[in-house]
């Protein structure tokens, strides 16, 4: 079993607070992703998790345990850091064996030469030796075992920090921006090894990272962290299709969603530009944010009431996509579209576009950036 | 390469030469005097090791030894009768348990304090920093009298006890483990502190190993000033021959009857300065990683 549970966890040092109120149920062999822009208190509650920072306020439980007062070695949980925090004086092999060997020896059984005297000692390297050939099977690092983490390459020694964590069958795994240190090919490899082994060990995954798209592509559910706050917490495509607020739509896609200023007349009826969206808001006679990803957006060749113009300013050409980041007519917008190559191709920096919505496709949010929703279809 | 560039290296090998020269002559001076007969180091001739003719030695007679015994090649003589006329591998022996009990206690002091200091967060810690960095500015004349008087109460003049106690704990070690700690990421202890070790365990298995080249560094200057150190013996060996350090050892030959017979004297001091030269070679080249390491200028 591997439940955790937060709740009413505040962090502060000093006069900063850093964590406000979070409430988190972490379901057992889920994989949970924290995410958030830098500074925004995710690495600071997965220590708290991990026990090696004390919460200001709030209860952790572990398994319905409350663990605020068990020391990190005894939680039970296993941690892989973005330094890979490899100790580099001993072989990868004894890398792994050191969390099995402080586990499972006695203090006696750990004194050098005359610990080897308990007759228990035997059997037990014996089970070490075992869970330590198994690991480094299942990571492929078995050729590795008698080198020093100097010699590694950055995958592997995060391979190796992965086994660390393994050996040890613990209740839930930790990670803190693993993947950061690698190389954008090797990232986007690791993900996938990362999401089959999660599928294969069934144990609850805790994931932080700064990269929106690690917890689209990897989590069951993905927390959406901004300045301490926990905003939303959800499957990654419901945190994508409904935002909760103007943050979290901004910080989830990649590229950005774009922002339009629009209204709400006194029926709700909602407009932005020249554009009628034709759809009531719950919100009346008030200024709005109106979030439509790239993607919902389309260059045409029509003109007329549900299109607006503007100038490609700059053309992003990713070979499947192209996106064309458009200054709008009356200079109040910068908007990124996504357009087709087979399509676009022959739109140039410069050009004037004029560009179309996907129906249905909006997301509105109030002056205080929160979600408004549609009163009608 | 070309002409000028020669000429540029040049002027910098020189200099460089010229220092070596400088540091170097006492050396030769000392070894070559402890080859030669004293008439030899008297005239200032022979060159580096003299004629090594062999003669009778007048102070080795004077001193109740047969002529018989007394005739030999001068650097059989000054190395025969250094140890003839004082135990020096005693005073070596002295030295050697000094200098190590010295060391490994200040290790087991520094090391802990340098890690809290560096990596625990605990109230009051830029205070106590800032007093290991005042400690450093005491100078140890300043207190020897004190120490002495503190020593002497309790009753440890002339004992092992009055050359080491003062010197156990090293505000310098402190400071210099510190200042590498500093440099160890934290991440390295959480995930150690998450395997389950605790903070000794940290302390003398994580830290200790990762900090090999800049403990070597300090081992070298503690060994090194403890070795050479002829105050402090000085001050808490007052009668017992069989406690002398090498200093003191060689301080016995000078005076008494054969005044200044410099040939069996620079052998004494030949003795007692090679183990501290092999063991800095040995040591060298992780020494100076040490050093750099810790970014000491």
């Amino acid at each position: 079993m591997g439940t955790i549970s937060l709740k009413n966890i505040s962090k502060s040092f000093g006069y900063t607070q850093v964590l406000n109120n979070l409430n988190v149920d972490i379901k057992d062999g889920e994989f949970l992703t924290l995410v958030g822009p830098s500074g925004c208190g995710k690495s600071t509650l997965l220590r708290i998790i991990a026990g090696l920072e004390q919460q200001t306020s709030g209860d952790v439980l572990i398994d319905n345990k409350n663990v605020n007062r068990v020391r990190a070695s005894e939680r039970d949980l296993a941690m892989v850091f973005q330094s890979y925090a490899l100790y580099p004086h001993l072989t990868v092999r004894r890398n792994l064996e050191t969390p099995l060997r402080l586990r499972d020896y006695n203090a006696f059984e750990r004194l050098p030469l005359i610990g080897n005297f308990s007759p228990s000692k035997k059997e037990k390297t014996e089970s070490i030796n075992q869970l330590v050939n198994k690991t480094s099977e299942t990571l492929k690092i078995s050729e590795l075992l008698d080198r020093k983490p100097g010699q590694l390459s950055g995958g592997q020694r995060q391979r190796v920090a992965l086994g660390r964590a393994m050996v040890r069958e613990p209740v839930a795994f930790l990670m803190d921006e693993p993947l950061s240190n690698l190389d954008a090919a090797l990232r986007v490899h690791m993900r996938s090894e990362l999401s089959e082994l999660h599928n294969s060990l069934k144990t609850t995954f805790v994931y932080v990272t700064h990269d929106q798209a690690e917890a689209l592509t990897m989590s069951s559910r993905m927390a959406v962290m901004i300045d301490g706050n926990l905003l939303q917490l959800d499957t990654p495509q419901e945190v994508y299709d409904n935002p909760s607020s103007l943050s979290v739509a901004q910080f989830v896609g990649s590229p950005k969603i774009n922002i339009f200023k629009g209204t709400a007349d006194s029926s709700g009826t909602v407009s932005f530009l020249n554009v009628n969206l034709k759809r009531k808001s719950s919100e009346s006679n008030t200024d709005l944010h109106i979030g439509i990803r790239p993607e919902h957006l389309e260059i045409t060749n029509e003109s007329n009431e549900n299109t607006f113009s503007g100038t490609v300013a700059y053309r992003e050409n990713l070979g499947s996509d192209i996106f064309f980041h458009v200054n709008i007519e009356d200079g109040s917008n910068k908007i990124i579209v996504r357009g087709l190559p087979q399509f676009t191709h022959q739109i140039l920096n410069g050009s004037n576009v004029n560009i179309k919505r996907v129906s249905d496709k909006a997301l509105l949010f109030n002056q205080a950036g929160m979600r408004v929703q549609f009163t009608n279809a | 390469m070309e002409a000028k560039q020669y000429i540029g290296e040049g002027w910098k090998h020189a200099i460089l030469i010229i220092g070596a020269i400088v540091v170097m002559l006492p050396f030769y001076m000392m070894v070559s005097m402890s080859l030669k007969s004293q008439q030899e180091i008297q005239s200032i001739s022979g060159g580096l090791i003299g004629a090594q003719e062999t003669q009778t030695f007048p102070v080795c007679v004077k001193t109740g030894y047969s002529e018989e015994t007394c005739t030999m090649k001068p650097y059989q003589y000054n190395y025969w009768f250094a140890f003839e006329k004082a135990p020096i591998p005693r005073y070596l022996m002295n030295g050697v348990i000094v200098t190590l009990s010295i060391f490994i206690i200040q290790v087991l002091v520094a090391l802990p304090c340098a890690y809290a200091l560096a990596k625990l967060r605990f109230y009051g810690r830029e205070f106590v920093f800032s007093m290991v960095l005042f400690c450093l500015l005491i100078p140890v004349h300043g207190i020897a009298l004190p120490l002495y008087v503190m020593l002497a109460q309790a009753g440890l003049v002339d004992t092992y006890s009055a050359l080491i106690l003062p010197w156990t704990i090293s505000v310098f070690g402190i400071f210099l483990m510190r200042q590498f700690f500093m440099t160890v990421p934290d991440e390295l202890i959480d995930a150690a502190r998450m395997d389950g070790m605790g903070e000794y365990a940290i302390v003398w298995k994580v830290m200790l190993p990762t900090a090999i080249p800049a403990l070597l560094a300090f081992a070298i200057f503690s060994v090194v000033a403890h070795w050479n150190d002829y105050f402090w013996p000085r001050m808490v060996i007052t009668g017992n021959r069989d406690l002398f350090t090498p200093p003191l050892g060689i301080r016995e030959f000078r005076g008494g009857i054969d005044s200044d017979e410099f040939g069996p004297m620079m052998a004494s001091i030949v003795t007692v300065t090679v183990p501290l030269i092999v063991a800095f070679i040995i040591a060298q080249k992780r020494f100076i990683e040490g050093i750099t390491l810790t970014g000491m200028k």
